[in-house]
């Protein structure tokens, strides 16, 4: 063996400390985040294995498969997150875009613009989408008074009403990550690609839109996530008509007091979730690998 | 490359003007670019050169002016359409496709696919010396590498005319000094129109058939190397390039004076009675004891020698207080035998290398 110096010893300690210290700093969040999550998680699950009687079960999970609206209300959540995060990359794609090509100036005062829904309290701006949105709201109140439309439209209590109070408040969440990719993108490069030939749209295919993808997909993920388990815009905007998991879970307990069934709901969710996330890190690697090969 | 180039075009620039508010970035300049040439455009940073390559890459609109590629008029044409191939200063290599992708994106761009492509390809990865690197990741290659790929996505579609941005601002001093002679010799071998841009004085005269020094969005003098380094027209372009010594001399009854003495020169001299001596460091040489009847001669005090390897600057202070340079090769024997300082030394140098310039502020 070699022989240690002497002062290893000390040095040792030393890194020792420093590692401790290290941990020390991070111990508060990491407890927080125990308790707050991980307990009560763990609490859920084991709620969700009991029957009434206290003894264990998977009552709960099964009639979960028995009852068709169990499966209704995963079908319309899927749904609703589907076509909120569609419209979100449909609006939100040119609205970063044309950030992106702005002086950071101009950029900022737009973004202030994107970033209000961020600022104020959710149930506020849902709420006023129901002002704005309902029967004799003030949308339907103009529309019918310049002639665009006679009978009142059903904005609210159904499925649009949900979708356009969804993508207001997600829309922020798709254009901040894809403005931050689409600004790390070398303006050379569009110069480059028309140096060598390709028209403006040729180049906005080939160059700029797979360079912009990292963002758009995380972005896509993000709103995706967040619309799983959505709560207060569909019970609100939806009128008990979108049925969303969330909105099934608080149905089970304020109605019927049934924490093993809301429990079970809320583990399926968690399961679908993470298994979503699983598979979009398998496919934003297997994006990067792609990304390797001829363009 | 094989022999079927499509010939190479002049470049014929007229009253091309740009400006930023009162920044004058091109002041109606007019230059042509022959045929086959490489031109190098030198400069400061914020001279205008780089505004320049950008109107002829068609990424610049300039304010007026005309643009013209042999016969066509290309002022208003857009930057896709104008069949150049440029090297950008940071490369701009896609990140997104390897190197094989890269070099075939402007091939693929003109229907040019299958085995003529993977010919082409190979061929300017070979042209470039990185034959068999059509695989790699851009990311995984080094600066010198990314260079000569960006080079080779610039010249595989043979196009008419080349721009280079500074290509070689960003590799280390031995590097830069090798692609220097590659770059050349791949022009000879091509014949294509280039145009190159750098702020680098010996960089330009390595390269170059003909030099455009480019000051305040103006080109001040067009000329071959060897003329421009040996007959500037003006201070700002005997400073700018090479090492210089500027001294005053006045015309006294006839005769040119530098600190008293008097001067012979072979070129022109300019109007008026004051004018700037200039002379080059390593054309001025320390006379013995015996002196040349050909040469001028300015009596100095030796004020400093600095050794520097392959040649020595030696500092001298004329009569008059002005300060003068002289750069010798450091054979051993020269250097043992070098004056200290505060000796008295004779300083001459051939009416030739005595070249007088307008006095200017």
């Amino acid at each position: 063996m070699e022989a240690e110096g002497p002062n290893a010893a000390g040095l040792k300690r030393d890194e020792r400390r420093e590692r401790l210290a290290l941990l020390g700093l991070g111990a508060p969040a990491l407890l927080l985040v125990f308790v707050t999550m991980v307990l009560p998680v763990g609490w859920l699950f084991g709620l969700s294995l009991l029957a009434d009687d206290g003894s264990f079960s998977l009552e709960h999970y099964r009639r979960m498969l028995e009852q068709p609206s169990y499966g209704r209300t995963f079908v319309t959540t899927f749904k609703v997150s589907f076509f909120t995060t569609a419209l979100c990359i449909l609006f939100g794609y040119p609205l970063a875009y044309a950030l992106s090509q702005m002086s950071r100036r101009a950029a900022g005062l737009c973004l202030i613009a994107v970033l209000m829904p961020f600022w104020t309290s959710l149930l506020v701006r849902t709420y006023a989408w129901l002002v704005l949105l309902q029967r004799k709201g003030l949308i339907n109140d103009w529309g019918m008074r310049l002639g665009w439309w006679d009978e009142p439209l059903a904005l609210v209590h159904n499925l649009t009403g949900t979708l356009i109070g969804m993508v207001h408040i997600m829309l922020p969440f798709l254009v901040l990550p894809l403005l931050a990719a689409m600004r790390s993108i070398d303006a050379d490069l569009l110069k480059a690609a028309a140096n060598l030939g390709a028209s403006p749209a040729r180049a906005f295919r080939s160059v700029f839109l797979p360079l912009s993808m990292p963002g758009l997909l995380a972005g896509t993920l993000i709103v995706f996530i967040l619309c799983l388990g959505f709560y207060v815009t569909p019970a609100v905007l939806g009128g008990g008509k979108v049925i969303m998991v969330s909105n099934h879970i608080a149905n089970d307990i304020e109605l019927f007091f049934n924490w093993g069934a809301a429990s079970a709901l809320g583990v399926v969710l968690l399961v679908l979730t993470l298994a979503l996330l699983w598979l979009a890190t398998k496919v934003m690697r297997l994006e990067r690998v792609l990304g390797g090969g001829h363009g | 490359m094989t022999g079927r180039q499509r010939a190479a075009v002049p470049i014929t620039l007229r009253g091309l003007r740009k400006r930023y508010g009162e920044v004058r970035a091109l002041d109606d300049v007019d230059l042509d670019v022959r045929s086959g040439e490489f031109l190098t455009l030198l400069g400061p940073s914020g001279s205008g050169k780089t505004t320049l390559l950008m109107v002829l890459a068609g990424f610049i609109r300039p304010d007026q002016g005309r643009l013209m590629f042999g016969d066509e008029e290309v002022t208003r044409l857009a930057p896709h359409k104008r069949d150049i191939g440029m090297v950008f200063q940071n490369y701009a290599l896609f990140p997104h496709m390897d190197v094989a992708a890269n070099i075939a994106y402007p091939l693929k761009l003109r229907g040019i696919g299958g085995v003529e492509q993977d010919r082409r390809v190979e061929a300017a990865l070979k042209t470039v010396q990185l034959g068999g690197y059509g695989e790699r990741r851009v990311d995984q290659l080094s600066g010198g590498q990314r260079q000569r790929v960006a080079l080779a996505r610039a010249i595989v579609f043979e196009p008419r005319i080349v721009l280079m941005d500074e290509p070689l601002s960003a590799l280390d001093k031995q590097l830069r000094e090798r692609m220097q002679i590659e770059l050349r010799q791949l022009h000879e071998q091509l014949g294509t129109t280039t145009i190159y841009v750098t702020h680098d004085q010996r960089e330009a005269l390595t390269m170059s058939d003909r030099v455009a020094v480019v000051n305040r969005g103006c080109i001040v003098q067009l000329d071959t190397p060897r003329a421009l380094y040996e007959h500037p027209m003006n201070r700002f372009v005997a400073e700018f390039i090479g090492e210089s010594s500027l001294l005053p001399v006045q015309l006294e009854a006839g005769v040119w004076r530098c600190a008293g003495q008097a001067l012979r020169h072979a070129g022109q001299a300019p109007a008026g009675t004051r004018a700037c001596l200039m002379l080059r460091p390593e054309r001025v040489r320390l006379l013995g004891a015996e002196s040349d009847e050909g040469l001028n001669v300015l009596p100095a005090q030796v004020s400093g020698i600095v050794y520097q390897g392959d040649s020595f600057l030696l500092q001298a202070r004329l009569a008059d207080g002005h300060s003068i340079s002289l750069r010798g090769i450091a054979g051993a024997a020269v250097l043992d035998n070098l004056p200290a300082p505060g000796d008295a030394v004779h300083l001459g140098f051939t009416p030739t290398d005595t070249v007088l310039l307008p006095d200017e502020a």
